[in-house]
């Protein structure tokens, strides 16, 4: 990790140049933020070039992390500090840290930019957090190790899932009730809605699955399972889900089986496994789905997929166990 | 704090009751207590031996709650996940006395088993060995009651001596030395100098090391009883013994395997052999369910909530007891329901699933009820394996290149 760590003179001197950068650069360019969990970093990579631009030290084991709504703020989760880090995009800096309440591990944010809600791992609740005025706005008791979070396009239904408990919760965001628990298959890892708001994908991490959930009904309407030569049914880890706007593709990432599956999000078939890093966990679009980036733990770096060719391009080294993935909105 | 939050937990089961309901409560004014459901509960009982009392000063004694602190946690981690469905979980443990002169004989296993089976218990785990684990299974024969054995490893367990209504969650002795041998072959540590403690369980552990090399294609090379006492007990003023130094002169060996459960002896010998080698075993590297050092597949959740509850760090015989008491709530949570009938039929069915922090789900084995699991090989401060090694291939799992397979079972699992 040390040699992606960057010293406070050199971070400073860093942020300058990317400052500059950033001022001279196009309005809209996009950039992609890593959160690398044994580095206590954020690896920034520009999409243009797809190249580590700079790596911002943030609070001990980083894990979930989101671009806020204009891209000028990053939220980071710093699990070991019970804290979430808020950077300024342009400095890299952190500017303020939240009160996340115990362990947050992964949180999603509402459409409209705040509330944040966050997954308190170690201590199965779900804490509502009004990033304006840091203030805690409810705690929702759920499962054991709570992680995915999906929130419907309305913002109206908050998921959560277990990972233990092996549930997702459907939350009511206005109430801040529990209205529904769907059981699903062994540690539940992520949950995803679709874009009209009817279905939500969750992984199973040791059962090997993604369920699709009827929103309305609450009901498990499919399970998809994965096959691949040559890798056991126990490395096949299912954890992070993506689905395109338009509702035709699924991007799943494996886990240990070093695989993006690429599922068609009506028939649910598997069409196609991407080879990628290794331990690959979390995913995330360019705001323009051209490209999908999946972060690999054991290999510490980032593959860049092209959704269109369906194809790997690129692997981009970055810090230490990298966890989470999100890309600034323009 | 704690209290609080204890407070709090106890309140959830009411909250759940009434968030189920709320349009009821909006509505009525004063809702009638009939209203709220009662919750169904799961009593799981336990019986295990406390350790004794350590002398003065023992750095690494057992704590009076081993395995007691598994059980609590597995209860806490069920009840969370039961009030989404409805269920509680309650555990009545019965520690067991130690015979002492002048005083009442203490309570015996049977007795303590037979009082939980009559309180209406239908899930017992056993934290006890394998002599007592039979007497236990067999006086509660056709009662219904499932039993867990949570640590004994004795392969007759699972073999010869296997009983329908008993399932086991400590890893077998042949699961053990398998998990050894798999990585001693993987490093091409073919040659091994196995030394075997004075006691039975010894010897039945130096069985099955002989086992697993044949199965796995190491040699036993050379091969010596312990007969130096418990020197890794004499911590201090003994710190070397000629004879014993000496006793491992002229073998040629790749490593040094030592079968010596009680812990006599095994940690003396590593910087203790003439010639320098690895040792590996009962100590040194050792197969085990648990360890400190394990943090992947959510397990330093696991271990952060149970530091939280018994303010020390989790043992295997804790995680082995945590596994059976989460096995019955699992049970539950799949089935969506309470019925001991049900749920013994889902914990014995082969598409069960147990997550345990290893990685992959976890199941009974049909053939001798034995939990499939990976095995963790440690040293005293790290993870150094996680067995069954890569490229150990089965036709059903990979797990089942540990343990005692179904074509050379002795276990007749007869219905009771």
């Amino acid at each position: 990790m040390s040699r992606h760590r960057i010293r406070p003179a050199q971070a400073a001197q860093t942020a300058a140049i990317l400052a500059a950068l950033l001022a001279a650069a196009p309005a809209h360019a996009t950039t992609v933020y890593v959160s690398n969990e044994k580095g206590n970093s954020v690896s920034v990579i520009d999409v243009e070039t797809l190249k580590v631009t700079a790596t911002w030290p943030v609070g001990r084991r980083p894990r979930g992390i989101t671009v806020g709504k204009d891209g000028s703020l990053l939220y980071v989760c710093a699990s070991d500090d019970d804290r979430i880090d808020v950077l300024d995009t342009k400095t890299g800096k952190i500017v303020r840290s939240l009160r996340s309440g115990p362990d947050p591990e992964q949180f999603i944010a509402h459409p409209s930019g705040n509330p944040l809600y966050v997954a308190n791992e170690d201590d199965s609740q779900v804490t509502v957090l009004d990033i304006e005025k840091n203030k805690v706005v409810a705690e929702v008791p759920v499962g054991v190790e709570p992680e995915g979070m999906g929130l419907s396009p309305d913002g109206s239904i908050l998921v959560n899932t277990s990972e233990t408990t092996n549930m997702a919760h459907f939350i009511d965001t206005k109430t801040f009730q529990v209205i529904d628990n769907v059981l699903v298959d062994a540690r539940p890892r992520f949950a995803e809605f679709s874009q009209d708001g009817r279905w939500l994908w969750v992984s199973a991490e040791v059962g090997g699955t993604v369920s699709v959930i009827d929103v309305e009904t609450r009901k498990v309407v499919k399970k998809i399972t994965f096959k691949i030569p040559g890798v056991t049914d126990e490395q096949i880890q299912p954890v992070g889900v993506r689905l395109t706007r338009d509702g035709t593709k699924a991007f799943v990432a494996l886990g240990p089986a070093n695989r993006v599956a690429v599922v068609d999000a009506k028939t649910y078939e598997v069409q196609k496994y991407l080879p990628v890093g290794q331990r690959v966990w979390q995913l995330a679009f360019t705001p323009d789905q051209k490209l999908l980036f999946s972060t690999n733990g054991t290999s510490n770096d980032v593959s860049v997929i092209d959704v269109e060719a369906l194809k790997v391009t690129k692997s981009i080294p970055v810090g230490l166990l990298p966890w989470g993935v999100a890309v600034s909105p323009q | 704090m704690a209290q609080f939050r204890k407070a709090t937990l106890a309140s959830l089961g009411l909250l759940a009751g009434l968030a189920a309901a709320p349009a009821a409560l909006a509505q009525a004014p004063a809702p009638p207590q009939a209203a709220a459901p009662q919750a169904s509960e799961i009593r799981i009982g336990l019986i295990y031996r406390p350790a004794p009392a350590p002398s003065s000063y023992d750095a690494q004694a057992a704590p009076e709650d081993e395995g007691l602190a598994g059980a609590r946690l597995a209860i806490q981690d069920n009840a969370t996940t039961g009030r989404f469905v409805r269920q509680s979980y309650a555990l009545d443990a019965v520690a067991l006395g130690t015979a002492a002169p002048g005083a009442p004989p203490p309570q015996s296993p049977v007795d303590a088993a037979r009082d939980l089976a009559a309180k209406g218990l239908r899930f017992i785990v056993l934290a006890l060995p394998a002599d007592e684990v039979l007497a236990v299974a067999d006086a509660l024969k056709g009662s219904s009651v499932v039993l867990f054995n949570a640590s004994a490893p004795d392969d007759r367990l699972r073999g010869a001596d296997c009983r329908a209504d008993v399932f086991h969650v400590a890893p077998s002795r042949a699961m053990q030395t398998d998990a050894l041998a798999q990585f001693l072959a993987f490093m091409r540590w073919r040659k091994l100098f196995l030394i075997t403690g004075p006691q039975d369980g010894d010897k039945l552990w130096a069985e099955a090391m002989k086992r697993s090399a044949k199965k796995f294609g190491l040699q036993i090379s050379a091969e010596r009883p312990w007969t130096f006492g418990p020197l890794a007990r004499a911590r201090g003023d003994t710190p070397t013994r000629a004879e014993a130094l000496v006793f491992t002169r002229g073998l040629d060996y790749d490593v040094a395997v030592v079968a010596d459960e009680a812990g006599d002896f095994g940690d003396y010998v590593p910087f203790h052999t003439v010639d320098p080698r690895p040792v590996a075993g009962t100590q040194g590297l050792v197969p085990t369910t648990w360890h400190p050092t394990l943090e992947v597949w959510g397990a330093a959740q696991a271990q952060n909530r149970f530091r939280r509850l018994a303010g020390r760090l989790m043992r295997p015989l804790d995680y082995q007891v945590w596994a059976a008491v989460r096995a019955v709530g699992e049970a539950a949570f799949q089935r969506k329901t309470t019925d001991p009938a049900a749920l013994t039929a889902a914990i014995a069915d082969p598409a069960f699933s147990l997550p345990g922090y290893k990685g992959v789900a976890l199941s009974f084995r049909p053939w001798d009820h034995q939990l499939r699991q990976p095995l963790l090989l440690v040293q005293p401060q790290a993870l150094v394996a996680v067995a069954p090694e890569q490229g150990y291939l089965h036709q059903r799992t990979p797990l089942d290149t540990l343990g005692i397979d179904l074509p050379e079972t002795q276990c007749k699992l007869a219905k009771s």
